[in-house]
């Protein structure tokens, strides 16, 4: 069968500006001109719509499941459960416990249960009530704390409730300081909350294999697992990135993967899935909530002495990423602070409560809030300045970090603070609309205070502790239409980063070719790992660059050749010498000549934590980051008006600056959400604001001017002195907020997002 | 049911309409117009925004029989052939669009604030989107794409 209806799209390959401009993105006039297609934009002749039944209950045993009524109804083309799965019945990133529809047993409130095919979605929905599923409702386990430790808790899973457990020990724990604080911390569920919700159209194929069409981070990685569960060789499950409307981790485990293609393959006719919004918070995994116990000692000149701390992360129902968020939270548990002693442990759990897994900021997100809210506690109790406490602790290059790994690349913490210390403050408000409660009109300036705060982080870039990570990209040069022309294909997703831009910027300034077309990502190349970790960039940056010197090679052989002259350099459409002499047209020297190279980018490798010492160089880079933050609180109603939110962060290189901004922005636009208005509420498992009306994100209203100062302090191990971008500022806007809140106020608030009631104390 | 609407200036017929059926999901699905976006189906998004006779509306929220004998302008409807509205220009030029889910809602109604207000403040520019949600930008570039949009107008009459 064909591709669906506009698909492949083709992206502007007539845009200039190489490595350091800020070019056009090449799908941005077709989406203007709202033409770009997304997943659930896609059609196909002959298709049916998907959907699923989710369990209602958070914890229960499945005594039967009937689907006669609705497989009757008029309409309605399959009904697919557990039976029907062809494959293993298991999947998951990091261990394979999670069912594509579940057997005897659902551990969260929104598992798949079965699968509807009908003409309609509005039929589909129907049918799906009438699927008779006999439940034995269980008690739910809730409480991360009691996960971990209380062996008389229902079991989840054959291995009990802890998915990972990890300590970190270093230098002497007993130490003793002049000064003590210590704080119990939490963070409620975040949401990604991507706009374009999952979705995808699978087509089956005439070799028995299946093509879908998909909005996800990580192509490879859904193959894989696709094929495992569809039991089908991995080359049969043949994946394309559609448009992708955000992702932010929310991409990274499977949704409508199997389920489409299961249903596709069953129909013999393509299927489409596309979530609702309500769906779509029931059908991808959320950020950890935690709970965080943390004690810091100091000198009395506020030299840090030690930090103990004991954290708690609620990964629900299956393990998705939660070990990978133990390992972070734990690694990244001090901060970007020269800490001599430390002990450290964290327990990532299973519970009833919806997945948790990855989200912008994975695992660092939660001891960030909890640190910095540390170190404003200990500033009040040294009498000194916050800023000043983190400049006179900031960790620089050479530090060692809490595992005992020497930072070996710039790490300007003491200037990210000192920039955003000294970035001019906003005036007292004059403006009417800018109260907190806007045009509610709730005051006109009584009873609201101001205060400023900071936040400060450290994020590890790329996979970690030992994983191989790596991107490939292949880049095909030849002359078309009389000009040079390079093509570019990688399997990395464009999630709205602007990964395209990036990709298109590194090939014209190492191929000095201007024409760079783009080939839709799909899995007929090697794999690119995820658009997650800020690693895109870095790694298939690398990969397009390492693509791109390898056909520089073989033109200059080309030139050698031809011309016995040795050319180091392709410039202008020119084949240029090492003295700046131009030794070929390139256009002329290649002819009909087709020059394709495929290569590989790993990062320099990284080493598995030691298991009781939590020792070991984990990580290949960190991003650093810092917000100061401005903000307006009404004391009597309990409402915040962020007047201003500053950030600096060192990116090591900018290659494209317009785009970095839009990074950190959009970064930190979701750290302020965390911190004042964004949590998924969850009362004994079941979730009671799936809905933008319930779970609320920061409007253009809730957002306040940025001042952004970009560093850029390269990365001598990286590709162009990159370092991830896209993570540290959601993580440093959020304690920002809150230490903001703090100063306004005087209170604790030892819990985010912090809502009217903290602050009103009603 | 059949449904008649004049979308982008041209006459429209959609048959077979389901009673329940958007306005949203009839220009999606039955008349090939996927620009408008479906992000929410409950009015807090604003990314299915269209101008429904002249004024914005969440197309998600209208029911396709309520748009009987309309006239709809989509995000298709804009650009004049080849030549972008200065609007979409301004989102491209400022780099306001990332994913750009939300750009279609954002571009009928920000077009629709320069339409009312040729010289929209600040807060006017955020109360007039409040209605729009974006989760990639931060909104600071579609502020500067909205400003750079009402210089662009002024400049030009």
């Amino acid at each position: 069968m064909s591709a669906p209806a506009r698909s492949p799209q083709v992206l502007d390959d007539k845009i200039s500006g190489g490595i350091g401009a800020s070019p056009q993105r090449p799908d941005g006039t077709l989406k203007v001109r709202g033409e770009f297609a997304y997943a659930s934009d896609l059609w196909h002749e002959n298709m049916v719509w998907g959907a699923t039944l989710r369990s209602p209950h958070p914890h229960a045993g499945i005594r039967s499941i009937g689907i006669a009524k609705a497989l009757a109804y008029p309409g309605v083309h399959a009904v697919l459960t557990h039976a029907d799965v062809p494959g293993e019945n298991a999947y998951g990133l990091k261990h394979q416990d999670t069912p594509v529809l579940a057997e005897d047993r659902v551990r969260y409130q929104g598992e798949p249960v079965a699968l509807v095919a009908a003409d309609h979605p509005e039929i589909a929905r129907q049918a799906l009530k009438l699927i008779e599923v006999d439940y034995e409702v269980w008690e739910p386990v809730t409480d991360m704390e009691r996960a971990a430790h209380d062996e008389t808790l229902p079991r989840l899973h054959e291995n009990g409730n802890v998915v990972r457990h990890q300590r970190i020990v270093k230098g002497d724990p007993d130490a003793r300081a002049d000064v003590v604080v210590s704080g119990v911390y939490e963070l409620g569920m975040q949401d990604q909350a991507f706009l374009g919700p999952e979705a995808g159209l699978a087509v089956p194929a005439e070799d028995g294999g299946v093509d879908l069409y998909l909005a996800t981070q990580w192509l490879h990685v859904d193959q894989k697992q696709t094929a495992h569960a569809l039991g089908l060789p991995v080359e049969k499950v043949r994946l394309t990135l559609s448009g992708v409307g955000g992702a932010f981790g929310g991409r990274e485990d499977l949704s409508m993967q199997v389920h489409s293609c299961m249903l596709a393959l069953h129909l013999g006719r393509p299927v489409k899935m596309s979530y609702n919004r309500e769906e779509s918070f029931f059908g991808h995994v959320h950020r950890h909530p935690a709970r965080m116990y943390y004690e810091h000692g100091a000198t009395k000149d506020g030299d840090l002495v030690y930090v103990k701390a004991r954290m708690y992360f609620d990964g629900g129902a299956y393990a998705s990423k939660t070990p990978v968020v133990v390992g972070n939270g734990t690694t990244l548990s001090v901060g970007p602070y020269n800490v001599p002693n430390a002990h450290i442990e964290g327990w990532g759990v299973y519970s009833n409560n919806p997945t948790c897994g990855a989200m912008r900021g994975l695992g660092a997100v939660q001891p960030t809030y909890a640190y910095e809210s540390q170190m404003d506690k200990l500033a009040t109790a040294l009498g000194m300045d916050p800023a000043e406490l983190r400049i006179r602790n900031a960790m620089s290059e050479g530090s060692t970090t809490v595992t005992g790994q020497v930072v070996d690349f710039p790490a300007p913490v003491a200037e990210l603070v000192r920039r955003v210390r000294d970035m001019p403050l906003p005036p007292p408000n004059t403006d009417e609309l800018g109260f907190p409660g806007g045009a509610a009109n709730t005051t006109h300036g009584e009873g609201v205070v101001r205060g400023i705060g900071y936040g400060v982080t450290i994020k590890n870039i790329a996979y970690a502790e030992g994983l191989d990570d790596y991107s490939t990209a292949r880049v095909r040069l030849q002359v078309i239409g009389g000009e040079p022309t390079a093509l570019v294909h990688t399997a990395a997703a464009e999630v709205g980063q602007g990964l395209v831009t990036v990709q298109q910027q590194i090939a014209r300034s190492e191929l000095g070719v201007e024409r760079i077309t783009l080939h839709t990502s799909d899995t007929s190349v090697g794999d690119a790992g995820s658009s997650s970790a800020s690693r895109q960039t870095y790694l298939t940056g690398g990969a397009v660059r390492n693509a791109c010197l390898a056909v520089a090679e073989r033109v200059y052989a080309l030139a050698a050749e031809r011309f016995g002259v040795e050319a180091t350099n392709l410039s202008g459409g020119k084949v240029v010498a090492a003295d700046g002499a131009v030794v070929a047209d390139l256009a002329e020297l290649l002819g009909e000549d087709v020059i394709e190279e495929t290569r590989e980018y790993h990062h320099r490798k990284t080493y598995p934590l030691d298991p009781e010492t939590g020792q070991g160089n984990a990580h290949v880079q960190y991003g650093f980051s810092a917000h100061r933050a401005v903000v307006d609180v009404d004391t009597e109603l309990g409402l915040v008006k962020v007047v201003q939110l500053d950030c600096a962060q060192d990116v090591g290189k900018a290659i494209n600056p317009d785009a970095v901004l839009g990074q950190i922005h959009g970064g930190s636009a979701q750290g302020l959400g965390l911190a004042v208005m964004e949590e998924i509420q969850v009362t004994d498992g079941v979730v009671r604001n799936p809905s933008f009306t319930d779970y609320l994100i920061p409007t253009i209203l809730d957002m306040p001017p940025m001042r952004v100062d970009i560093l850029e302090r390269p990365d001598p191990h990286a590709p162009y002195g990159v370092r991830g971008v896209g993570e540290p500022p959601t993580i440093s806007a959020t304690p920002a907020v809150a230490n903001a809140i703090r100063a306004a106020t005087g209170l604790e608030l030892p819990r985010v997002p912090i809502k009217p009631e903290h602050l009103t104390g009603t | 049911m059949r449904v008649n609407v004049t979308v982008n200036g041209k006459q429209r017929t959609a048959d077979d309409v389901w009673p329940g059926e958007s306005l949203l999901y009839v220009l999606r699905e039955r008349l090939g117009l996927a620009g408008s976006k479906n992000a929410c189906e409950q009015g807090e998004c604003g990314s299915c925004t269209v101008y429904l006779d002249g004024v914005p509306a969440c197309s998600c929220l209208v029911a396709a029989g309520q748009a009987e004998g309309g006239d709809v302008r989509t995000v298709e409807g804009l650009a004049d052939g080849d030549r972008l509205d200065s609007v979409q220009q301004s989102f491209l030029d400022t780099g306001a669009v990332q994913c750009g889910f939300c750009t279609p809602g954002l571009l009928v109604a920000a077009h629709d604030l320069i339409e009312r207000n040729p010289a929209p403040s600040d807060p006017q520019i955020r109360e007039a989107l409040a209605g729009n949600l974006c989760r990639c930008t931060g909104y600071e570039k579609i502020m500067d794409a909205v400003r750079l949009a009402v210089e662009r107008k002024q400049a030009t009459t």
